[in-house]
């Protein structure tokens, strides 16, 4: 009477990576991504080495807690321009993913550029792709140590130098420079400089599209961004469909699978838009190509939007539908945060108070019955040029500043400094009454910060 | 090492870390495999084999291996540094990790980084230092951070706190004397003197007395009366109301008053006494950084500080 028991078998949860050897490839956009590695890479590697004012323009000097930005000199108060400028950079990506897909992904991502980097000197040293695979095959050859040797070394280099640059943006990169061919690296640096070179050569060495697809949040957000107006990279399966290589009576794709050969990520485009693309357009290169060879028009694989495929658009349909709620949207926060910023950065002024009653006394009675307060100025001259400021006071009848009420700040300093204030007898009635304090510069009257206190007048 | 009171609390916490490191690896380690029904082909099925609502099923998609890796790793980590570090119950660890240990570390770094600069100004006089406009500028930084509170940012001191800038001294202004002024603090006491003056009326007739010693308004007959009295205050005060910088008991014969000239502070001054506490601050700041304070605080009645502006006349 027993059912025979159904076959079973143990799987494992986890599976072995798959590994990928994309092909090299040729193209309007091979050519693009390989600009966008150009400029990313001219500009990471170069800016800690241009100087200004006598130091170097771009460094964020967290001991000081200053950060310099070319003439700009931001200190920890400044956060708020940082959040700023991070709202901006979200919605920058917003609107470029809404209107265009994964273009950060596929063209600017450093982990995208670096990859390419990384495979730019995997491809010099063991071949392309068929070469690769077969060195993966071979037995430990004397050849392939050779070939492995020196691919990792080469990467070892980039990776160093990637990780030196980095700590050059917060160490100076030319005393950092010194002390690396001295020996004399703080433990610190030594750590920052390993650590981020070993995170450039791991993550575009080995873990590549493994950091997309499983570590990268973004490349699992944005497919909020997405809707059906959104250009992705797309096969035209109404025009490809059925793919034969032997008969070209069929559809257009021969099937040849160099789009998979030169996928970063090992996914197949014909099967649609799949989360592990990064949208970087090699497969459209590569299929270009063979169109070409085969004598039809480009464009079996293309940036195209779910409703140009499916209503056959011309690109002038496709740039009428840019324009709509969504990518205004973004597009409107995107222009008011930036405005916002470069208005609230522009019209800064480079000084700030802090004014600190002292909390030990209330206020004291001296000569001819006048009452004192004593304050502790903060006084912080963002500017990089030295000033001489004027301390004074204002709300009360009567209300001065005791003694010395000019204070000179060397550029990019901070000072505290106590004041006493009196004001004559009977000027305020007791209790708390509001007082301001205006910091001005002398030599630059329109640098000036005017800051609340009180005054206290005891019973 | 332990804060706990009873020996059970430290193998309770120990064992339910440790219960729950293997508990995370036998959870790793059952749930990375799973049994799945073949189907017709004999192939395992694509799915996990869960079925929900009938027909509802799972798809599997396995995650890459090095994950699963990281996963042991986190434990083997975990375990390395309960072996380190304390973490297991009240074990100390192999290191000997302590978080006082840290802040002492980084302290004595601070002290080898700042010593030397400190050490310098040690072995000058204290007039010297006191004209050094470094030293004035570290000086006013660490006066505001420790005396302020109490004797105020510009230490003209409050009600019970001396103001510094007078060249007024209950101890003597030498700099050596403030510089032991601040190293070992100092305890000023005035006994409560009512009792041994008599009646009320006597405590008010000294009032005068010694209001009088600095010419403020005061009645002469109580005067009169409250002269013969004073000879219990002489002992400390002296008889000239000079005061005693031995025992810090001021001079009640200038218009400084610590706590007020006025009659009624005066008399309760007089019935109650005073206690006064200045804190030593030898021991926490180092005689370095009291150096550099006491030839600062020694400046301000003293010399000119240095890089002062012109003062705006008003």
């Amino acid at each position: 009477m027993n059912a025979p028991a159904p076959k079973e078998a143990i799987i494992k949860m986890y599976a072995k990576r798959e590994d990928i050897h994309p092909r090299e490839v040729k193209g309007r956009f091979a050519t693009l991504r390989w600009a966008c590695v150009w400029l990313t890479q001219l500009l990471y590697y170069g800016l800690p080495w241009l100087s200004m004012h006598g130091r170097q323009a771009v460094l964020f000097d967290l001991g000081a807690r200053k950060f310099h930005l070319f003439g700009l000199v931001l200190w920890p108060q400044d956060f708020i321009y940082l959040a700023g400028l991070l709202i901006v950079c979200a919605y920058g990506l917003f609107l470029v993913t809404a209107v265009a897909g994964r273009v950060w992904c596929g063209y600017a991502c450093p982990q995208t550029v670096y990859t390419e980097i990384f495979l730019w000197i995997e491809r010099r040293i063991e071949g392309d792709r068929s070469a690769r695979i077969r060195l993966d095959r071979q037995s430990w050859t004397a050849e392939k140590m050779a070939k492995r040797g020196a691919k990792h070394l080469a990467w070892g280099v980039v990776a160093l130098w990637t990780g030196f640059t980095f700590v050059g943006y917060f160490t100076p990169i030319r005393s950092l420079g010194s002390a690396v061919a001295h020996l004399g690296l703080g433990p610190w640096e030594a750590f920052w400089i390993l650590f981020y070179s070993f995170a450039t050569y791991g993550n575009a060495g080995w873990m590549r599209e493994q950091v997309c697809k499983y570590m990268c949040p973004y490349a699992r957000f944005q497919s909020a961004m997405f809707d059906r107006d959104t250009l992705i990279v797309s096969y035209d399966a109404a025009r490809g469909e059925p793919r034969s290589a032997r008969t070209r009576t069929k559809g257009d794709c021969i099937d040849c699978s160099l789009c998979v050969q030169v996928c970063p990520t090992g996914i197949d485009i014909r099967n649609g838009l799949q989360y592990e693309c990064i949208g970087c357009a090699a497969c459209i290169d590569a299929c270009d190509g063979v169109m070409d060879k085969v004598g039809k028009p480009h464009g079996l694989i293309r940036y195209a939007t779910e409703n140009a495929l499916a209503g056959r658009w011309n690109a002038r349909q496709i740039r009428a539908r840019l324009l709509r709620p969504r990518t205004i949207g973004y597009g409107l926060v995107l222009v008011l945060m930036a405005a916002g910023m470069s208005t609230a950065l522009a019209l800064r002024t480079p000084l700030k108070v802090d004014v600190i009653r002292d909390r030990g006394s209330m206020g004291r009675e001296v000569e001819g019955g006048q009452i004192e307060n004593v304050y502790r100025l903060q006084l912080m001259n963002t500017d990089e040029r030295r000033h001489l400021f004027h301390i004074a006071v204002s709300g009360i009848r009567s209300a001065a500043v005791v003694d010395e009420d000019l204070v000179e700040l060397d550029g990019a300093s901070a000072r505290a400094v106590p004041v006493r204030v009196r004001v004559a007898h009977g000027a305020a009635p007791t209790g708390s009454n509001p007082l301001s304090f205006t910091v001005t510069a002398q030599d630059e009257p329109t640098l000036h910060v005017t800051e609340k206190a009180v005054f206290i007048v005891p019973r | 090492m332990s804060d706990f009171t009873s020996g059970f609390w430290n193998w309770y916490v120990a064992l339910i870390t440790i219960l729950g490191i293997a508990g995370c690896a036998i959870l790793l380690w059952t749930q990375s495999r799973h049994k799945v029904r073949l189907d017709e082909k004999g192939e395992p099925e694509k799915t996990t084999g869960h079925v929900w609502d009938e027909d509802l099923t799972e798809l599997n998609t396995p995650m890459p291996r090095w994950w699963m890796v990281m996963f042991y790793l986190t434990i083997v980590f975990g375990v390395g540094y309960l072996v380190l570090y304390p973490g297991l119950g009240s074990y100390a660890g192999r290191l000997g990790w302590q978080s006082s240990g840290a802040y002492r570390q980084e302290l004595a770094k601070a002290d080898a980084d700042y010593g030397p600069l400190f050490a310098q100004y040690l072995r000058r006089d204290l007039k010297e230092v006191a004209a050094d406009p470094q030293a004035h500028a570290i000086g006013e930084r660490l006066f505001l951070t420790y005396c302020a509170q109490c004797h105020g940012s510009d230490a003209r001191g409050n009600k019970g706190y001396p103001n510094l800038t007078d060249n007024d001294w209950l101890y003597g202004g030498e700099p050596s004397v403030i510089k032991e002024t601040i190293m070992k603090g100092r305890n000023g006491v005035m006994p409560p003197m009512g009792a041994a003056l008599g009646s009320d009326r006597d405590v008010e007739n000294v009032a005068h007395y010694v209001m009088s010693l600095s010419d403020a308004p005061a009645d002469p007959i109580k005067v009169a009366f409250g002269k013969p009295k004073f000879a219990a205050c002489a002992a400390c005060h002296g008889g000239d109301a000079h005061g005693n910088p031995m025992l810090g008991a001021p001079n009640l014969s200038d218009k400084t008053w610590l706590y007020g000239g006025s009659q009624e502070t005066i008399m309760e001054t007089i019935r109650k006494g005073r206690n006064n506490t200045m804190p030593a601050w030898g021991e926490f700041l180092g005689e370095a950084k009291v150096h550099v304070l006491a030839a600062y605080v020694w400046s301000l009645s003293n010399a000119p500080a240095p890089q002062q502006h012109e003062v705006a006349a008003k």
